[in-house]
Order: C-alpha cells, then sequence, then structure tokens
C-alpha cells in the first residue's frame, strides 16, 4: 500500500508531461481558434463541413462543441451569465429573442449587406422574419422547419382526397367518411394531446395575433384563438382524434396499421417514415400542405427551424461570420440537407434535383410560402407550455373551452407582467 | 511571549485557528451562498435581470405566493411524496437484507458480494440509464420479457403514467441500496457475539434472535440511515431527469426537477428560489418527525 502514492505521482507526471507536449503542439500554431457550438445530431453532421472549412481557410480553427437539444438552452444562458459564451453558435429560431434581450447577439445587417455569399431575397421572407428583432437581423436561417399534413394516400383516396384535403372542412368530411363505412380508421387525425403547435396554428390561421397590445398579454380568449380552438377541440369531442397520450404509443406502426390517418408534423418525420415503416407501406403515405381556415390554400404554418448566430462578446467575429457564410452557400446547404435531412434556409437551394425530385419534400417547398413567425418575445416558450399545460385538460373534458382559455390567458398575463413592467419602464425615464 | 502560549485560553485561540479554514470555507461555499438564495427568493430575478440589474424588484413573498397557487407545484410535492414514503421504506428493507445475507456466517465469498452490490452506487447514472431504458423497453425490453413467462401483458414502464413512478422508485433502489448496506454491515459488525450466544443458550430461534438483538442494537445506525435516505429521497432529480424528463404527463416531476426548470430553463431565479426554500422546510420537517418518532421508539 505504501507504493500508491509514488505510482499516482509517477501516473500525474506521465500525464501532464504528455499533456505539456500536446500544448506545446498548439502553441505553435498561430490560427485564430473560434468556437463554434453545434446543437443536437446537426453537431455531428456538421464536422465533416467544418473540417473542409479549415482546410479552405488556412488562419482559423475551428473548436467544434456538440451540445444535446435538451441541454442547450440551459448551457447557453449558463454560459451567458459566466461570460463564456462561444463564438458562434445555432440557436432556435424561437430562443433569438430572449438572446437579443440579454444582448448576447451582434447584429449582421451590415455584414449581410456587405456579403458577397449571402441575399436577403434568397431566404424564405417569413423564415427571416423570425430573425428579426425590432427590425434588426440577429440570425441566419441554417436549415427551415415547419408543419405539414402527413396523410395516408391510399385511405382518403378512398374517400375521394387523394391529394389531401384543402380545407378544414374538407377534413371533417374525410374523418366522418373514414369513420364510417367500411374503413373503420378508429382516429381519423392524430392530435397529441402534448404538442402545443397544432393549437397554435389553428388559432394563427383564424386570424390570431396570439399576444396583444405590444406582446404585453395574452390574446387567446380573443375571438380568432377561440375560434381556431373550438375547431381543435371538435376533434377531441367527436371521437376523430384519441384524448389519451398512450393510446398512440408508436406513432408508425400506428400510421401503419391504420389507426390513425392524418398527422401534423415537420420535416424529420420524412426520413422516419421511410425508415420505420414497413415496405409495404411506402407509396401509401403522403405529405400535403396545411388544409386553410379561410379561402387562400395552403392555409398559414409556423416559421420554424433553426439560425446560425455571432455572440456580440466574440472576440473573432470576422472568423465567426466567415464560417456563417461558408455554411450558408447554395452548394453547403445541399450537403447538409443530404447528410441530415434539414431543409435549406436558401430558396435557390431547393431547385436542386436532390430536393425538386423529392416528392414528400415538394409539401414542404409549397408551405414555406405562408408561414408565420411565433411571437418573438423571450417568454414564448414558457407561455406554450402553459398552452400545451391546458390544452391537455381541455382536450381530457376536464375543462370547457371558454375555462381553459381564460385560464390560459391569466397565466400568459403573469407570465408577461414582467414584460409590461419593464416596457413601462422604459417609456417613463 | 511564552505566557501567551499557556493557559486555557490559548488553547481555545489554537482550537479556532485549526478551526478557521473548515468554517471559512462552509461560509463562503456554504453560508453565504444560502443566504443569497434566501434573498433571491424575494426578489423576481429572471432574465431581464440578467440583462440588466436595475431591472431586479422585490417582490416580497409573491414569489411564495404563486408556488402556492401553482397546480404543478402540487403535482410535483406529491410525486416527491410518493417516492419518499414508497422508495424510502423500501429501500431500507432492501439494504437491511442485503446487509443480512451479506454478513449472515453461512455466506460464502462475503467480500465479492459486497463489492458487487456496491457497483451500482459507483456506476455513473447515465450509463446506469441507459441500461436501464433498454431493460424498461415496452417491446423489447427484459422485464416485460420476463413477465410474458407468467402471462403478464407488456407494460410500457417508462411511457405510462401508472407505472412511470414505480419504475423510477426500483431504478432508484437498485442504485443506491448498496451504500446504505455497507452502513448496516458495519452495524451489524459491531453487534457483540456473546449477545448471540447467550440467547441460543436461553433457547432463542433465529427469528427471535433478529427481533430481540438485531433490531435494537441497529437501532442508531437505522436512525442514521432512515434519516439520511429520506433526505437524499426528498431531492429526486436525476433519476427521472434522465429516464423521463419528468413525463409521461408530469407523472415523475418532482420539486427538484421544478426548481430546476424554473431557474435553468426559464431563468426564473427569483422562483426557483424561493422552490428551494419550501423543499428545504419540508425536509426539514420531514427530519424533526423522524427523529421524534425514533426517539418516542426508543424510551
Amino acid at each position: 500500500m505504501r507504493k500508491t502514492p509514488t505510482m499516482v505521482a509517477v501516473a500525474f507526471w506521465s500525464l501532464w508531461v504528455s499533456l505539456g507536449h500536446l500544448g506545446c503542439g498548439t502553441a505553435r500554431d498561430e490560427r485564430t481558434v473560434i468556437s463554434f457550438w453545434a446543437l443536437g445530431s446537426e453537431g455531428d453532421k456538421v464536422r465533416g463541413m467544418v473540417m473542409e472549412f479549415e482546410r479552405t481557410h488556412p488562419g482559423i480553427s475551428v473548436e467544434l462543441q456538440q451540445i444535446p437539444w435538451t441541454a442547450a438552452h440551459e448551457k447557453l444562458l449558463t454560459a451567458y451569465a459566466g461570460d463564456a459564451t462561444p463564438d458562434l453558435c445555432h440557436l432556435g429560431n424561437t430562443w433569438i429573442s430572449e438572446f437579443v434581450l440579454l444582448r448576447a447577439l451582434e447584429p449582421l445587417d451590415d455584414r449581410i449587406s456587405r456579403s458577397t455569399v449571402l441575399e436577403r431575397d434568397d431566404f424564405f421572407p417569413g423564415v427571416l422574419a423570425s430573425n428579426v428583432i425590432d427590425s434588426a437581423v440577429y440570425g441566419i436561417p441554417w436549415y427551415v422547419d415547419t408543419r405539414v399534413l402527413f396523410y395516408r394516400s391510399d385511405l382518403l383516396a378512398e374517400v375521394g382526397y387523394p391529394a389531401g384535403p384543402k380545407t378544414w372542412d374538407e377534413v371533417i368530411t374525410i374523418c366522418q367518411a373514414l369513420q364510417t363505412g367500411g374503413h373503420a380508421i378508429r382516429y381519423p387525425f392524430f392530435f397529441p394531446t402534448n404538442e402545443w403547435v397544432p393549437a397554435v396554428i389553428l388559432g394563427v390561421q383564424c386570424g390570431s395575433g396570439l399576444l396583444r397590445e405590444d406582446a404585453t398579454y395574452g390574446d387567446f380568449r380573443g375571438p380568432a384563438f377561440r375560434r381556431g380552438f373550438d375547431l381543435l377541440i371538435s376533434f377531441y369531442r367527436k371521437g376523430y382524434t384519441p384524448v389519451g397520450l398512450t393510446e398512440v404509443l408508436n406513432r408508425y406502426h400506428a400510421f401503419a396499421e391504420g389507426y390513425y390517418a392524418m398527422y401534423i408534423t415537420g420535416p424529420w418525420n420524412i426520413g422516419e417514415f421511410q425508415q420505420r415503416l414497413p415496405r409495404e407501406m411506402q407509396g401509401r403515405w403522403m405529405t400535403a400542405p396545411l388544409p386553410t381556415a379561410d379561402s387562400l390554400f395552403p392555409g398559414q404554418s409556423l416559421a420554424l427551424g433553426a439560425s446560425l448566430v455571432v455572440f456580440r462578446e466574440s472576440p473573432h467575429k470576422e472568423e465567426a461570420w466567415k464560417l456563417v457564410e461558408f455554411l450558408s452557400t447554395r452548394e453547403h446547404q445541399l450537403e447538409f440537407y443530404k447528410s441530415t435531412g434539414n431543409l435549406p434556409s436558401r430558396i435557390s437551394a431547393w431547385d436542386d434535383e436532390a430536393l425538386a425530385s423529392n416528392a414528400y419534400v415538394r409539401a414542404f417547398r409549397r408551405q414555406l410560402d405562408r408561414v408565420e413567425p411565433l411571437p418573438r418575445v423571450p417568454e414564448w416558450e414558457q407561455i406554450a407550455m402553459k398552452l400545451q399545460y391546458q390544452l391537455e385538460l381541455a382536450a381530457a373534458g376536464e375543462l370547457s373551452v371558454d375555462e381553459t382559455l381564460a385560464s390560459v390567458d391569466e397565466a400568459v398575463d403573469r407570465i408577461l407582467e414582467k414584460r409590461r413592467w419593464v416596457k413601462r419602464q422604459a417609456q417613463e425615464p | 511571549m511564552k505566557r501567551s502560549l499557556q493557559g486555557p485560553d490559548a488553547v481555545r485561540y489554537a482550537a479556532y485557528l485549526f478551526l478557521a479554514p473548515a468554517v471559512g470555507a462552509i461560509a463562503l461555499f456554504f453560508v453565504v451562498p444560502v443566504l443569497a438564495a434566501l434573498v433571491m427568493s424575494f426578489t423576481d430575478f429572471d432574465i431581464y435581470s440578467l440583462a440588466d440589474l436595475t431591472m431586479l424588484r422585490f417582490v416580497g413573498l409573491r414569489n411564495y405566493a404563486e408556488l402556492m397557487d401553482n397546480p404543478l407545484f402540487w403535482k410535483a410535492l406529491g410525486n416527491t411524496f410518493y417516492f419518499v414514503l414508497v422508495g424510502g421504506p423500501l429501500s431500507v428493507a432492501v439494504s437491511l437484507g442485503a446487509a443480512l445475507l451479506v454478513n449472515a456466517r453461512l455466506a460464502r465469498f462475503k467480500s465479492f458480494f459486497r463489492t458487487l452490490y456496491f457497483l451500482p452506487v459507483v456506476t455513473t447514472l447515465v450509463a446506469v440509464a441507459v441500461i436501464w431504458r433498454y431493460f424498461y423497453h415496452p417491446r423489447f425490453g427484459l422485464l416485460n420479457y420476463l413477465l410474458s413467462f407468467v402471462g403478464i401483458s407488456p407494460i410500457d414502464w417508462l411511457g405510462d403514467p401508472v407505472w412511470a413512478m414505480p419504475a423510477i422508485i426500483v431504478l432508484a433502489i437498485w442504485k443506491s441500496f448498496g451504500y446504505n448496506m455497507l452502513i448496516f454491515v458495519a452495524g451489524l459488525q459491531n453487534i457483540p457475539d456473546q449477545l448471540y450466544e447467550a440467547a441460543r443458550i436461553d433457547g432463542a430461534g433465529a427469528i427471535q434472535a433478529f427481533r430481540q438483538i438485531t433490531i435494537p442494537m441497529l437501532a442508531p445506525t437505522s436512525v442514521f440511515i432512515v434519516i439520511i435516505t429520506m433526505i437524499g429521497y426528498f431531492q429526486l432529480f436525476a433519476e427521472p431527469y434522465v429516464m423521463t424528463q419528468g413525463g409521461p404527463l408530469y407523472s415523475t416531476f418532482s420539486i427538484v426537477m421544478l426548481m430546476y426548470d424554473q431557474g435553468f430553463r426559464w431563468w426564473d431565479m427569483g422562483y426557483a428560489a424561493a422552490v428551494a426554500f419550501v423543499l428545504f422546510f419540508v425536509i426539514l420537517a420531514g427530519t424533526m418527525i423522524q427523529l421524534r418518532i425514533q426517539r418516542v421508539a426508543m424510551t
């Protein structure tokens, strides 16, 4: 036993020496090091492109750090509080307003207008708008995400809608037809009770701004959101969609066996549906732009996705910006699409054969011409969670629509109390 | 000079001097942060205050009042009590059982089993969680496979709001019983053999010896273990965080998760600090009750 300390010392010594060698290696390197935090699996997929960037930009070395989505928000806020933000990062669009409020992000308008690579008009307007706070651009859309309708084309063809419904009235007609006759679809439409997105989409389609008075109060009780919410709840009441979350344990399995026939979801599910549905199911499902609540097809969907941002505290903004530009070229956006399935944010990239030939992607292209950004307030995610929590109660029939929306507004007004106070402070100096 | 080093005063100063580093560290890293958190719980420290400190307001007891108004708080409190009241006693019982087994006269390879049972304690939870997620998997999981032999249809252990908490409890017990087992083993080894010998001569059976000798002689150890276990179990966080993220339908959402969500997800630090102090008082009350019960039981 007496030998142990010596052995530990030897081990530490050799570790120290080897670390020292590594240290010397990087010390001789005179490249500028920029840190890039990439969230989720994208962090892994972007590695090859980052290496190519280092090859073509010999003066810059990129320190790529992969952060899981579930911990990203906490990690970024903590980094801000501890003055340890990276040089660049990619953020969910809905987080941008929060980091702008913290004055953590660099406004990019000047750089965009000087850029020879980026053109403002080549981004989907609705998606770019979600990066604009008080008329300054803070993020460059990297990939876009919106929600469309995934449906069983074979089943919908049987009831006369092979191309999918164009309006919500048609959706109701399809639901009725699928539940009766020989089809016996248990639940024609799948609205999971733990997703707030469909409720917000229906509200937006009915003309709701979600928040009112400069986004300082909730507007969920307002007539527009109410109309959309009534429509959504009617699906639960009429038995067109399952009330309990556990009724659909495996969405892919349930979709394949015809337990449900329509579902609103995002681009990542193209790949999932192709992989997880049994082979005989391929060719029997399709995507379509969202049905509309007014007369203009398609109906609005949400402008989601992720953007590349440069941090204000970064000492290497020029180098970080070069990487942003590099990742935003048409070629690299396409390369990224091929490796991840993430949809490119540049309109011109969509002309490429890889996207144009994919029938499932076509609905997304059409949908992206009619997308709305979510309210750009830092509290949005908290508001969405409240809405989701109340939606579960309303779907289960524990609360009426009036009670639900009143308590959503009450909770939202409470969340936004600080925002109102801050706005008032700003007005009276 | 020499005089100052003599006498009771000198001894006292020397004692203070030796205590100073420890007391200093506790004050700096424990007392100060706790007081700061207490002050923070009366403010609305949030994302706006993080951006600009002049946006900080003192709000008195509002955080506490809102907490009492929050249905999610009551849900989390209920879940935490469920975990403590069901998982705590089970955990102590399993530890005691395991301690008796590895300490039994007949047992062979004692230190091997002791090490084996202690392994989960020192294994990182994330690695454990990966394995247990497979174990609990509704379709490919070992548990459902075993249950199928006795005719029980598959259960979605982590996806069903009814079963998620029991699944977390089983995992938590498995993960932690080895630690308490070691303390129980130490307690068992402190019981003099003469007592058992005397009992045997007087004609006592194994069960009688266990009830009349082992249990009373283990009382001080048990008090320690019960209280430490309860305090630990009230702070349920890591297991649901890695296994279920508090779901499904908030059925495994605990008080500490509420605190984490409010503090680090929404950066509502004032509110999170209020949650922390409520939990502190709950644990304090629980400990007092435990001590009272055990004092009554021992007299």
